[in-house]
């Protein structure tokens, strides 16, 4: 119990903590603007990293590589969009068959291999776990995932103030609504989808680069990992900021907050074998808050079919 | 304005719930008519707008608003003609935006959706003036989510939406049903007030026959997926709620069993 390691151990759960903030940014857009779980980052956070680190490899330039990343994690969530409003597959299913296929995709994107380490001795890396302490400011991986960050948010925050950004926020909202209003709600969820991945790639060629090796299963459980930030983002700092721009930055906080609750976790001795269960539980809690506040401390729940008039068969064709 | 030809639409065909919603139904609205819509459950009221409404398409039968043929036309692409006002309160408006978003989003029906940052402030005025007119006190904020507001004022709020860019046709889906009673009788009032002063071409589906008299300058009524009654003209100003069930008994020879219809 050494309280060094521990403090050691900080700065380097700082900077995973903003790279998986940006994964988070990308599933609060699916998951609270949208109002879809999508399963798809699985797979696509894995697909950013091969592809990233092949790119590298092959001798492209550091931002060929996490553009290309990006690029190709929007196409996973394109294929997931299509899949969902095309096809008509249910969207959680229709992320869980991406992300299935995704992994035949990102093995053969890095060679038929599992792993593929990338040195940072050799390479040129925009962030590396060499880089959290005793460098200059400007190296230091905190500080440029940190400005990433902001770049992401400050992008993000202009497009869902324009005319069309802003029929995406109430497509989650309502979609009756927004078909009502003449939005075409199916478009819609698939360039959410398509944005959402492709930031989520981005974050996984990051990840690739500061770990210094893409792994295909680099993105298991990526969902809950990054609903884990969004909740604790939500949790903590929800009531604090009513801006949408601060409200993507609180995801990358409570992803922040997420690594450092782990590190000190890590520390005090937990078998960090059972990182994955602690973090299921912890997201379980958290989504399970809203619904037992509704129903013990809000009296009733709102009557919203009161007075309903409609017959089965009208409500079949709703 | 708005013309309905011999539509049919069953849901479930072939299955044991098989339902024939409506029955080659036809309907001509004129330009500023306020229709008022009864019938009992199943009766096909809501089935009737929403074929309207593009939530999807007729078996059998064409729609046509304006002279257009929107037969075939995306709920999404036909919103550019129409207003809508669901029964439930909670979805006509996003409730995770504020008051001024729900109504920029509603100001640009039928408009292709730009990469421009909005709102300007000359918008915002001008909804500020709008929304005084509802005398509910939301021009003083704009900027609240509409989550924080209760039903009555998301109700007249959605009016308000299905109003401001003037639509070709108004559907009310019995948006006043799931209200209290003074609070739908004061959305009702509001409605009238909207209706009359845009001039708008109106479909009201209601399950209170006293307002359906009361409001409106034509009473149709539906039952089976079909029009059994219409009433216009001096006619429908002197009507009572015994003078159309009398009128339903002679078309159907039936007596009206629904009601939920009568009360209220």
């Amino acid at each position: 119990m050494n309280i060094d390691a521990l403090i050691n151990g900080l700065p380097g759960a700082a900077a995973q903590g903003l790279i998986w903030g940006i994964v988070a940014i990308g599933i609060y857009i699916t998951y609270k603007i949208l109002d879809i779980a999508d399963l798809t980052v699985d797979g696509s956070l894995g697909t950013g990293g091969a592809v990233c680190v092949m790119m590298m490899l092959a001798g492209y330039s550091n931002g060929m590589s996490l553009a290309a990343a990006f690029v190709i994690g929007m196409v996973t969530g394109l294929v997931t969009g299509l899949l969902n409003t095309v096809m008509g597959i249910p969207a959680i299913l229709a992320g869980i068959l991406t992300q299935l296929g995704l992994y035949s995709v990102n093995l053969k994107i890095m060679g038929s291999r599992a792993n593929t380490p990338i040195n940072p001795n050799n390479y040129d890396l925009l962030v590396s776990l060499r880089n959290v302490k005793n460098v200059p400011f400007y190296e230091n991986a905190i500080f440029i995932t940190a400005v990433i960050t902001l770049v992401i948010v400050a992008i993000l925050y202009l497009f869902f103030g324009t005319e069309f950004g802003c029929t995406l926020r109430a497509t989650g909202g309502s979609e009756a609504m927004c078909r009502a209003q003449g939005v075409n709600v199916e478009f819609n969820k698939v360039v959410g989808l398509t944005i959402s991945n492709g930031l989520v790639a981005f974050a996984g060629g990051l990840l690739a680069q500061y770990q210094g090796f893409a792994d295909v299963n680099m993105g298991r459980g990526a969902i809950v990992i990054g609903l884990a930030a969004v909740v604790i983002g939500e949790a903590i700092f929800g009531r604090i900021f009513s801006n949408f721009a601060l409200n993507l930055i609180a995801m990358s906080l409570g992803s922040i907050i997420y690594y450092l609750v782990l590190q000190v976790v890590i520390w005090r001795g937990l078998d960090p074998q059972l990182l994955k269960l602690l973090s299921a539980i912890i997201v379980a809690i958290f989504l399970a808050i809203p619904y037992f506040k509704g129903k013990y401390f809000n009296g009733v729940i709102l009557a919203r079919h009161s007075g309903s008039e409609k017959g089965d068969a009208e409500n079949a064709g709703n | 304005m708005l013309e309905i030809k011999n539509i049919s639409k069953t849901f479930n065909a072939g299955t044991i719930n098989e339902k024939r919603a409506l029955d080659n139904l036809s309907l001509k609205l004129d330009e500023g008519d306020f229709v008022t819509v009864i019938g009992g459950n199943g009766a096909g009221k809501s089935t009737m707008l929403n074929a309207v409404a593009g939530v999807w398409k007729p078996d059998l039968g064409q729609v046509f608003i304006g002279g257009v043929d929107v037969t075939k036309m995306p709920e999404h692409k036909r919103a550019k003609f129409l207003g809508r006002v669901f029964q439930d309160p909670m979805i006509g408006t996003a409730a995770n935006m504020q008051i001024e978003e729900n109504l920029a989003i509603a100001m640009r029906r039928g408009n292709r959706r730009t990469l421009k940052w909005f709102i300007t402030k000359k918008e915002r005025e001008s909804y500020r003036e709008k929304l005084a007119e509802l005398g509910l006190g939301l021009e003083d904020r704009l900027k609240s989510k509409v989550g924080l507001l209760s039903g009555g004022q998301r109700q007249a709020l959605t009016l308000l939406m299905a109003s401001l860019k003037t639509p070709k046709l108004l559907l009310l889906d019995e948006h006043t049903a799931a209200l209290d009673p003074k609070t739908a009788a004061k959305v009702l009032e509001l409605t009238d007030k909207i209706v009359n002063e845009n001039k708008l071409t109106t479909l009201m589906i209601t399950h209170n026959m006293n307002d359906a008299i009361a409001y409106g300058n034509r009473l149709i009524m539906l039952s089976d997926g079909k029009l059994i009654l219409d009433i216009k003209g001096e006619e429908k100003k002197h009507l009572t709620v015994e003078s159309v069930l009398a009128k339903f008994y002679e078309v159907s020879g039936d007596s009206f069993a629904d009601d939920s219809t009568l009360l209220g």
